[in-house]
């Protein structure tokens, strides 16, 4: 560990932020104004506005202290590896409050799948897993992390790191350029080569999403399809989050298979609520819900896997259908009988 | 009695908040809970906590700094507190400039700011974020993943030591780990002799004591003056 607040007694303005370039987010947020770069950082902070200084609040020595804080905690990632390996979901109860008998550990690399009728529980399912639920959420399972439970401390600290999400509410919010988001984000997480790291999930996302998009156009103003592809990108490549929770992205129209594939290639554990038919097989299982419990798991058979490129043509049918209809164009029975079954 | 003190800019979810914080704390086993919200002008969150048969107090600031009026009054609120024997009491402040303060210092303090209110937001704002115990994020479900990440990045420029947590407001997820961080916090029966973890904004002039004209005769007391540069004279940015 640096002993940065002796760094900063040392250092100038110009050197301390050639080596934690960070460090000018701190001076930004102070809105301390122009110090002397050239010469020992608490000469230039004794020559600042020093009225400025009180009416903040705060000293000379204050800064120092804080900035020596801020580069220990923000030059280095917070969430370097979680350590996870494998969770295990342990039971608690249907809605009729009889016991869900059941223990589902689930290694990384694997897709799960959550099926069930609306209502019956599947977000509820991937909110226990997000917050890593010790028999205090409604449903009263309790999840375990590499084989054992957590204790308070230990949630705390996962909190946030341990899981990514992806749903159909979510939205940009941010008035940014693609571009810009990605750098952003990619500044956020520490990445060692912001620049391919960038490029790498611009040319991905552009892969999943129906129709291409610049670097330069806002991220709120991209189409469902594109936003989804973006996030789903972003998040295999920057998220250092172990486990991928998606509720419900059938509708988005983007390559649904290739985003489950690109995701799971990084060693991640993918969990999909689903109504989807191809993202449902797509999984190595699948769990299905009934009544706020865990009725089933399914592991997906070798003849469901065949029974899934038949399925892809059905889809593929539809597919072509919504786009005649976009354009425009009449349906003909006969048309969509030669190309369906 | 233990107490409570939550911040947070205006329609971040501090009251939504602090229902299911509520909730979560009853399943944990504390008993008798009140609440006191220090608003400005109006409020409708009474309402919200007397329909979930919360027992409220409900303070309006008016014209006075609500910084100012929250903690000459909180003191009075503890000892209603103590009075109606609550096992814990929770304060509701908004924080209605950046320059906020309300956190006092041996009594958990609690921020609440959302996902919605943009991606420098937590950069602005002051005491209020910089010195609380816990940072509750809010609305952090409709936002995608990307930016939920940046936002607490932000947070952390500003509050380096302090917890995060991702509430949903709503649905009440992550409210039972907040309640498992607040619920075994100290007992006071008074708050003689603590201190405020930072000051208050000064205001102190005529206009404090409803002074309406405009112009340098009538302006008394302690005022603070901008510079105005010529265009030609514009500092470097």
């Amino acid at each position: 560990m640096l002993d940065y607040y002796d760094i900063i007694e040392h250092s100038s303005l110009h050197d301390l932020l050639d080596r934690f370039p960070i460090a000018a987010d701190f001076f930004d947020n102070m809105n301390l104004g122009r110090l002397d770069p050239d010469i020992p950082l608490p000469d230039a902070l004794d020559a600042a506005d020093q009225d400025w200084l009180e009416e903040l609040g705060i000293s000379v020595d204050d800064i120092l202290e804080q900035l020596s804080d801020f580069l220990s905690v923000l030059s280095a990632p917070e969430d370097e590896d979680t350590g996870l390996q494998d969770i295990t979901i342990i039971g608690g109860f249907y809605k009729d409050g009889s016991p869900e008998d059941i223990e589902l550990t689930v290694h990384r690399g694997e897709v799960l799948s959550i099926v069930g009728p609306t209502g019956s529980g599947k977000s509820r399912l991937l909110g226990d897993i997000e917050c890593i639920a010790q028999g205090d959420t409604p449903t009263g399972r309790r999840i375990k992390i590499n084989g054992e439970y957590p204790d308070d401390e230990t949630r705390f600290d996962l909190e946030g790191r341990l899981v990514a999400q992806l749903s159909q509410n979510m939205n940009f919010v941010m008035d940014l350029s693609v571009r810009s988001f990605l750098e952003m984000h990619a500044r956020s997480r520490f990445c060692e080569d912001p620049e391919d790291i960038v490029s790498r999930c611009f040319a991905c996302a552009n892969d999943l999403a129906g129709e291409q998009f610049s670097e330069d156009v806002k991220v709120t103003q991209l189409s469902g399809g594109q936003s989804r592809a973006l996030m789903i990108a972003d998040t295999a490549f920057m998220s250092s989050s172990p486990i991928v929770l998606i509720d419900e992205i059938e509708n988005a129209g983007i390559d649904r298979k290739q985003a489950v594939s690109i995701l799971t290639k990084n060693d991640k554990i993918v969990f999909i609520s689903t109504h989807d038919p191809l993202l449902a097989l797509s999984a190595d299982k699948r769990i299905v819900i009934r009544n706020g419990g865990i009725s089933k798991v399914i592991v997906t058979s070798e003849e469901e896997r065949k029974s899934s490129a038949a399925i892809e043509k059905l889809d593929d049918t539809l597919m072509r259908i919504r786009n005649m209809l976009r354009n425009g164009e009449l349906i003909r029975a006969e048309e969509i009988t030669r190309h369906g079954f | 009695m233990k107490l409570i003190t939550v911040s947070g800019p205006p329609s971040s979810g501090k009251t939504s908040v602090i229902l299911k914080l509520i909730d979560a704390l009853h399943e944990a086993g504390v008993g008798k809970i009140g609440v006191v919200k220090f608003d400005c002008l109006t409020s409708f969150d009474q309402h919200r906590y007397a329909e979930a048969g919360i027992p409220v107090e409900i303070g309006f600031s008016g014209k006075v700094c609500p910084d100012h009026f929250f903690i000459s009054n909180i003191e009075d609120a503890v000892k209603w507190g103590v009075r109606s024997g609550f096992d814990m009491l929770i304060t509701e402040s908004a924080g209605l400039c950046n320059r906020c303060s309300p956190h006092i210092s041996e009594i958990p303090a609690v921020c609440v700011i959302d996902n919605l209110s943009g991606i420098n937001t937590p950069r602005k704002i002051g005491p209020m974020l910089k010195f609380a115990d816990i940072v509750v994020i809010t609305k952090g479900d409709i936002v995608s993943q990307a930016e939920r990440e940046v936002f607490k990045f932000n947070i952390r420029q500003v509050n380096t030591r302090g917890r995060i947590l991702f509430v949903n407001g709503i649905t009440g997820q992550g409210a039972f780990m907040l309640a498992r961080y607040l619920k075994n916090t100290i007992d006071i029966t008074t708050l003689s002799d603590m201190h405020l973890r930072f000051t208050t904004p000064a205001s102190v002039c005529s206009y404090c004591t409803g002074e309406t004209r405009i112009g340098d005769e009538f302006q008394n007391g302690m005022m603070k003056k901008m510079e105005f540069h010529p265009l030609s004279d514009q500092p470097a940015q």
